[in-house]
């Protein structure tokens, strides 16, 4: 593939806390307006912590979850002092970091996230040609010793990306796991602090005029989610992941695979036809979304070098 | 008499209950109390009165660990007395209501024994916890307990600390019993966790059918971790934590923790050391709900307990 040559990475957005309850993103945040360290960096950031209130009161949301508030649809909705803490905000984001799909909106937007799934550190983005970001992951995982590190696509048009990353012109949600919400673990902390760091360092050399040359990086795109099973009067749930299964996200998961254990003992298996790579596995905020885990396809993306198009 | 036939003779356990979602985020006893609310078969025992209970159902249908207050805190005295008026916090209304159903706390018309099921975000596998190193019922159960769920460990945790104890949900009964399972993250149901908990139960229930039928438990010792101390979190002038637990003591419960060993790691990659004089063995470390109860782990110190033979007293 011919080197594409792309614009300046110029102004980048960390965001953390857009779930108030996923502490490592959250005292991440905390740490850079601390040490303000906007403005000591060569590319110019801005760190936000994007829900102050569910912050606060360690909640993943006040009244609605604020990483679905980014649609075109709810952006541009009027709202009133009665509307939904979470969709002012999003307006109000949208606002400083945006506008989505505009000129002004910043370069690259860094989403702060945790997970109760064993997940390692995941880029999660909605394009599987955006070289920018799959350039960042291949330089996470170059560098990034003793974390697995993947890059996870949803295949959904800009105007229905509902998530806070959809804003910048680039993208990606940084996902840790595992870690319990409203918990901080030092391991977690560091990780995030490492992949933050190395995703500046990655920006300033490209900014710099830096060549990275090309070669392939594995995509892992979302294609289905699996719901727990449950009762058909009640809804409530009559069995757990099973724990063949549990923690072994990005684990091939084969047709006739163990996946639920129920209550009263009996093994629920996959009964799609297709192997496919399972992850989310067990997050604890999807419950209420009927999602126990979800399911991609792997393949094989090939990306070109890249270079900064000064001009 | 000789010590060979020195036996207490203890009352009948003939009211058990089995309470879950004293927090409401914490999933095993939530999720196996409904199960036996369904569907009681797997609990029932001859001649025992066993009640699977959600002592809070507000903060289970919110998924949240409380409304207004910590119910596992609310069963103080002041609390239980208090007149039913208006504007009382939901839990010290619904401390009160358990009271009544299951006590009065400390009368001889509470129910013998109650389980509280709990899970914590903390690497303590399977824990049992207890209030008193003299209730002989207890001991002889948590020991038979341990020997059933071998070679799985059981640890048991006694909290007889004057200040650090706490008014349980439990304690309304003559003989409570927590159940502290982990590590599972709040709002998450983990299999093995869940499968832990519901064999330890059964075991349990196992003993009291056992002991209510007449059987004789030989004297037996227990070793236990005793509650000492609650370290909190270093923090800053804005009561914001500074630091978090070292990684060379996060998922290290039960292990010793010697003076001069890591302890915590400022967010700025500073190691803090711990000063205590002597080892102790931390418990409870890193437990999502205690950020707000300032304590980043609990000491604890080893000790065998003795108990008694017991057997049911003659009617």
């Amino acid at each position: 593939m011919k080197a594409v040559a792309m614009p300046t990475v110029s102004r980048v957005a960390v965001c953390g806390g857009t779930h108030g309850n996923e502490l490592a993103g959250v005292y991440l945040v905390r740490e850079r307006l601390k040490r303000r360290a906007d403005g000591t960096e060569p590319v110019s950031v801005v760190t936000v912590m994007s829900n102050p209130r569910a912050v606060q009161l360690c909640v993943r949301y006040v009244e609605t979850d604020l990483n679905r508030c980014f649609t075109r649809a709810t952006l541009s909705a009027p709202v009133s002092e009665t509307s939904p803490y979470e969709m002012i905000r999003s307006q109000e984001l949208n606002a400083l970091l945006g506008p989505k799909g505009s000129a002004q909106a910043v370069d690259l937007l860094c989403d702060l996230h945790n997970t109760t799934a064993n997940t390692g550190l995941c880029l999660i983005t909605y394009s599987d040609c955006d070289w920018i970001c799959l350039h960042i992951c291949k330089h996470l995982q170059r560098e990034m010793a003793s974390t697995p590190v993947r890059y996870v696509h949803f295949d959904i048009p800009l105007n229905e990306a509902y998530s806070l990353d959809s804003v910048g012109k680039h993208g990606f949600a940084m996902e840790i796991g595992p870690q319990p919400h409203s918990v901080v673990r030092s391991v977690i902390f560091s990780a995030m602090q490492e992949g933050v760091q190395l995703m500046m360092d990655w920006i300033c050399q490209f900014n710099s005029g830096t060549l990275f040359e090309g070669g392939w990086v594995d995509v892992y795109t979302m294609v289905k989610n699996i719901d727990y099973p449950r009762d058909s009067e009640t809804h409530v749930i009559t069995a757990a992941v099973h724990p063949n299964l549990q923690d072994r996200d990005f684990c091939l998961l084969h047709p006739g695979d163990p996946m639920f254990l129920s209550f009263s003992g009996e093994t629920l298996r996959y009964k799609g036809k297709e192997a496919l790579y399972p992850f989310f596995i067990n997050e604890g905020a999807y419950y209420e979304k009927g999602i126990a885990l979800s399911l991609a396809r792997k393949r094989r993306v090939e990306i070109p070098s890249v270079l900064v198009n000064k001009h | 008499m000789s010590s060979r036939t020195n036996i207490s003779c203890l009352q009948e356990a003939a009211r058990v209950a089995i309470f879950g979602g004293t927090h409401g985020n914490e999933m095993s006893g939530i999720t196996l109390v409904n199960m036996w609310i369904q569907n009681s078969a797997e609990i029932e025992r001859n001649g025992l009165l066993i009640k699977p209970f959600i002592s809070n159902p507000r903060a289970v249908e919110k998924c949240s660990r409380y409304i207004d207050t910590d119910l596992n805190r609310a069963f103080t005295p002041e609390n239980l007395s208090a007149p039913d008026v208006e504007g009382l916090p939901y839990e010290v209304q619904r401390a009160k209501e358990i009271n009544r159903m299951f006590g009065p706390k400390g009368s001889a018309d509470a129910y013998d024994v109650i389980f509280d099921l709990h899970n914590t975000t903390s690497n303590m596998g399977s824990t049992l916890i207890l209030e008193s190193s003299t209730d002989l019922f207890n001991l002889q159960m948590v020991h038979y307990i341990k020997k059933a769920m071998a070679p799985h460990t059981c640890s048991v945790l006694l909290n007889e600390h004057p200040q650090l104890k706490y008014s349980t949900t439990r304690s309304v009964a003559k003989h409570p019993v927590g159940l502290e399972v982990g590590p599972q993250p709040q709002g998450v149901l983990r299999s093995n966790v869940f499968e832990s908990m519901r064999t330890i139960l059964k075991h349990a229930l196992d003993f009291i059918e056992l002991f209510n039928s007449g059987v004789t438990f030989p004297p037996c010792t227990v070793d236990v971790f005793r509650v000492q101390e609650r370290m909190d979190y270093p923090r800053d002038t804005n009561g914001n934590i500074t630091a978090m637990v070292h990684p060379h003591l996060q998922d290290c419960d039960w292990e010793p923790l010697n003076r001069g060993d890591p302890m915590f790691l400022t967010f700025d990659g500073r190691t803090v050391l711990y000063e205590g004089a002597n080892t102790v063995y931390p418990t409870f470390i890193n437990e999502a709900a205690y950020y707000e109860k300032q304590q980043a782990f609990m000491t604890t110190g080893r000790e065998i307990l003795a108990a008694n033979a017991i057997r049911k007293a003659c009617k």
